[in-house]
């Protein structure tokens, strides 16, 4: 069940992803160009999403998840180092060329080279990382 | 209208996907994360992880056969910038413990500071990339 249902979420997620144009690459760079022809459509994606989980939370905090005995929310509270430099260098990479990790992922349907050599250049970024720390 | 109707139907349901991991797993829908875990030696407690990457692509399949207008794009760029982007995307994202998904879409209505203030830096920095870029070209 529990398989299952992530499963479900990933598949409305990706659909999600696909509709709002998040997987076009020059949509979502003019998003970010807002000091030139702006194309502001995206606000809507992630406005959307924040303001339906924040109502969503209001139900889904009153009480314990229907498959597990408890939350598993991140630990870490206080801002750090880390975080503010993390953050920093994904924008970089993300205004590159407007693909972050889901987009990236979807776009893999595509079968072209330079959606495999993103998800690849991620995937190698994410191991440096883990040999880093 | 259409304009801004898609991505607000999108929106919601990214919201409602991770909505739905949260209520029924307890899990935040952060992808980076997700994604990072499945680079590991197989483990039954990950296999939910898989699962949901695995929606990720079926859901695309699914709608490049329903709705292959969605995919009328292209994806142009240098070699070299897109291997500079993704080693960006997936240090960064590991670093600052998330991306757009867990810190954005999950992390924001938590009312996390830590994500609100990750959100608006990784806005801030990808806003000035682009900026930069095209004073550059």
């Amino acid at each position: 069940m529990t398989n299952l249902i992530s499963l479900l979420s990933g598949i409305i997620f990706s659909v999600g992803l696909v509709i709002s144009g998040m997987i076009n690459p020059a949509k979502v760079k003019g998003f970010l160009d807002i000091f030139g022809n702006w194309d502001f459509a995206l606000v809507f994606v992630m406005g959307g999403a924040v303001i339906f989980n924040v109502f969503a939370y209001f139900f889904i905090f009153k009480g314990k998840p229907f498959l597990e005995s408890q939350f598993f929310l991140p630990t870490k509270i206080h801002v750090d180092k880390k975080l503010v430099i993390g953050t920093a260098i994904f924008g970089i990479g993300w205004g590159l060329t407007g693909i972050c990790p889901g987009p990236g992922i979807v776009n893999l349907v595509n079968l072209n080279l330079n959606s495999v050599l993103f998800v690849g250049s991620m995937i190698v970024g994410m191991l440096i990382f883990r040999k880093a720390h | 209208m259409e304009v801004i109707m898609m991505p607000l139907l999108g929106g919601i349901l990214i919201g409602l996907a991770s909505a739905i991991l949260l209520k029924f797993l307890g899990r935040i829908a952060g992808i980076s994360g997700i994604f990072e875990s499945t680079l590991s030696k197989f483990k039954v407690e990950n296999a939910w992880r898989y699962l949901f990457i695995l929606g990720l692509i079926i859901g695309g399949v699914i709608m490049k056969l329903a709705a292959p207008s969605f995919f009328d794009y292209s994806f142009e760029a240098s070699p070299v910038k897109i291997i500079i982007a993704g080693l960006l995307v997936g240090y960064g994202t590991r670093l600052g413990g998330g991306c757009t998904s867990g810190h954005g879409v999950c992390g924001i209505p938590r009312f996390s500071t830590r994500s609100i203030l990750g959100t608006i830096i990784f806005m801030l920095t990808g806003i000035l990339t682009v900026y930069i870029e095209g004073l550059i070209s």
